[in-house]
């Protein structure tokens, strides 16, 4: 019935003789919620930034609706417009305030008019609760207001996909969730989203997908009940005991 | 002593008051619009300089982009390497010896040496200030679609602005004070003024303390002012709250697409 927003297909990615990703495989269908878990250095981050090319593979294909997106005959630009990513430091941009941040992108790449980018903003902004922050500059927000605004700002291009790289690992605690409850919310209005996170537990309440990562290959894969209660692989079994009872 | 100063500069500035102005004047307008012209170009060098290209692209466009950062740099290199006021004299004489161009107009060479002078500096702090932005607002650019030109102009430029004004002030007032190599192609500057009168009525200490307390007056005057829009540029140290209620009603006029929209329907197509 659904059709494959994302497909990627033999990925793998080396930083000079280093492999980060081993032939990777894995599709992202509508709706779908992925959580991406695994330890620090298994590639899960540099997957994220690889479906969004930031990072170029060494080989592989990723198909966006059937098209392959790494060939060059896909404009990257208009891409990455519909497959939005919110980053670990927020990377909101310094020169322009919390609406700004939100119209840019709206307004240069899609076109949308100024009026419209406005509202469109405004609106996601009061999504994640930011909208009586319109006229703040990134530096004067704390680090879960930004992550919030740069949340806001990835859904104000109305992105088909929301890839999450790490949002909450750069928190202080008792901003994490603030940043969750939002994403909760999106994973309730049925937002396709692909999470990179050390939160176990959203991904085993949240995420409708568990992807487990090690040493730069999917290790197992499968419903979160199934991942988090009964584990085929020794490898996960070991890293969620680490992880849950550390 | 220093009441004969004094007269000999208020006889200096009753007979030639206006003189010394029109050269305080020209010296002012060369100045502001050489940096002006030098900033664009040294922007300019900025952007095309940083466009980047992998191994994964044609030769062609990894030819074309070799070559321009190999240009550019040439560019900087003989243009700071070498003194402003030979390079007065360099395209002064050097145009009409090649092509046959001489200019009628000394203020189009004045202009044309000091800004492409400048411009190779600011090609150098532009470079520097767009490496000192962290790469995450690059990323953050690229990640809602904006290409090499969109990522600049509206997010690395303005925040390189800010950055490298310090250094745009310094090149300024460089050039107020520097302007005064171009009496050697016979522009009238307010130095070319103390040459011109000093020579005629022999009183070259008077003058030369005009110019000095001239001078410093632009420079003093060009710092405060420069002070100013750094900070305005700095933005306002507070925000205001807005109250949502408002904000609501506004954004209540947006209508959510149900559908995500086709891809690549012709809105996000460049």
């Amino acid at each position: 019935m659904s059709e494959h927003i994302l497909e990627i297909r033999h990925l793998s990615k080396a930083f000079g003789s280093h492999a980060v990703l081993k032939d990777i495989d894995f599709t992202v269908d509508k709706g779908d919620v992925t959580s991406i878990i695994g330890a620090s250095g298994s590639g899960k981050s540099t997957l994220l930034r690889c479906i969004n090319l930031l990072e170029t593979l060494t080989t592989g294909e990723i198909l966006y609706h059937g098209q392959d997106v790494t060939k060059g005959k896909i404009n990257a630009s208009a891409y990455r417009a519909k497959v939005g990513m919110v980053f670990q430091n927020f990377n909101l941009f310094n020169n322009l305030t919390v609406l700004g941040n939100c119209m840019i992108g709206q307004q240069k790449v899609a076109k949308v008019p100024k009026e419209e980018a406005k509202q469109r903003a405004i609106y996601y902004l009061n999504k994640v609760g930011m909208a009586p922050y319109i006229n703040a500059r990134p530096d004067q927000i704390s680090g879960g207001q930004k992550q919030r605004v740069a949340i806001a700002r990835a859904l104000a291009m109305e992105p088909e996909v929301l890839l999450f790289d790490e949002p909450t690992s750069a928190l202080d605690p008792e901003m994490v969730g603030e940043v969750l409850d939002v994403m909760k919310s999106l994973a309730s209005d049925r937002m396709t989203m692909l999470v990179v996170t050390h939160e176990m537990a959203f991904a085993r309440d949240v995420s409708t997908h568990v992807v487990y990562m090690a040493d730069g290959v999917i290790e197992e894969e499968g419903e979160p009940a199934k991942i988090f209660t009964n584990p085929e692989s020794l490898r996960t079994r070991e890293f969620l005991k680490r992880i849950l009872n550390g | 002593m220093i009441g004969q100063l004094f007269t000999d500069i208020g006889s200096l500035w009753n007979k030639y008051g206006t003189v010394y102005l029109t050269g305080i004047l020209n010296t002012l307008i060369l100045a502001v619009t050489a940096t002006l012209i030098g900033c664009i170009i040294g922007f300019f060098c900025g952007i095309l300089q940083t466009i980047p290209y992998s191994s994964k692209d044609n030769v062609v466009k990894r030819f074309v982009l070799k070559l321009l950062r190999i240009i550019i740099r040439a560019y900087v290199e003989i243009f700071r390497g070498t003194p402003m006021i030979l390079q007065a004299v360099f395209i002064y004489y050097g145009l009409p010896y090649f092509f046959g161009i001489s200019f009628k107009d000394i203020w189009t060479v004045s202009i044309i040496v000091v800004s492409v002078n400048t411009g190779a500096y600011m090609a150098e702090s532009v470079r520097g200030g767009i490496m000192s932005i962290d790469r995450g607002q690059f990323e953050g650019a690229k990640a809602i679609g904006m290409n090499h030109w969109q990522t600049m102009l509206h997010i690395v430029l303005p925040q390189t602005l800010r950055n490298i004004m310090p250094q745009i002030g310094n090149n300024y007032i460089i050039n107020v004070k520097d302007t005064s190599v171009m009496f050697i192609i016979g522009f009238n500057d307010f130095f070319a003024v103390h040459k011109m009168v000093s020579g005629a009525v022999f009183k070259y200490f008077p003058s030369a303390f005009m110019e000095m307390a001239g001078y410093l007056f632009l420079t003093l005057v060009s710092s405060f002012l420069l002070r100013k829009f750094e900070k305005k540029l700095a933005g306002k140290p507070n925000y205001e709250l807005v109250n949502t209620d408002q904000l609501v009603m506004t954004a209540g006029n947006y209508n959510i697409p149900t559908e995500g929209g086709a891809p690549f329907d012709e809105k996000s197509r460049e």
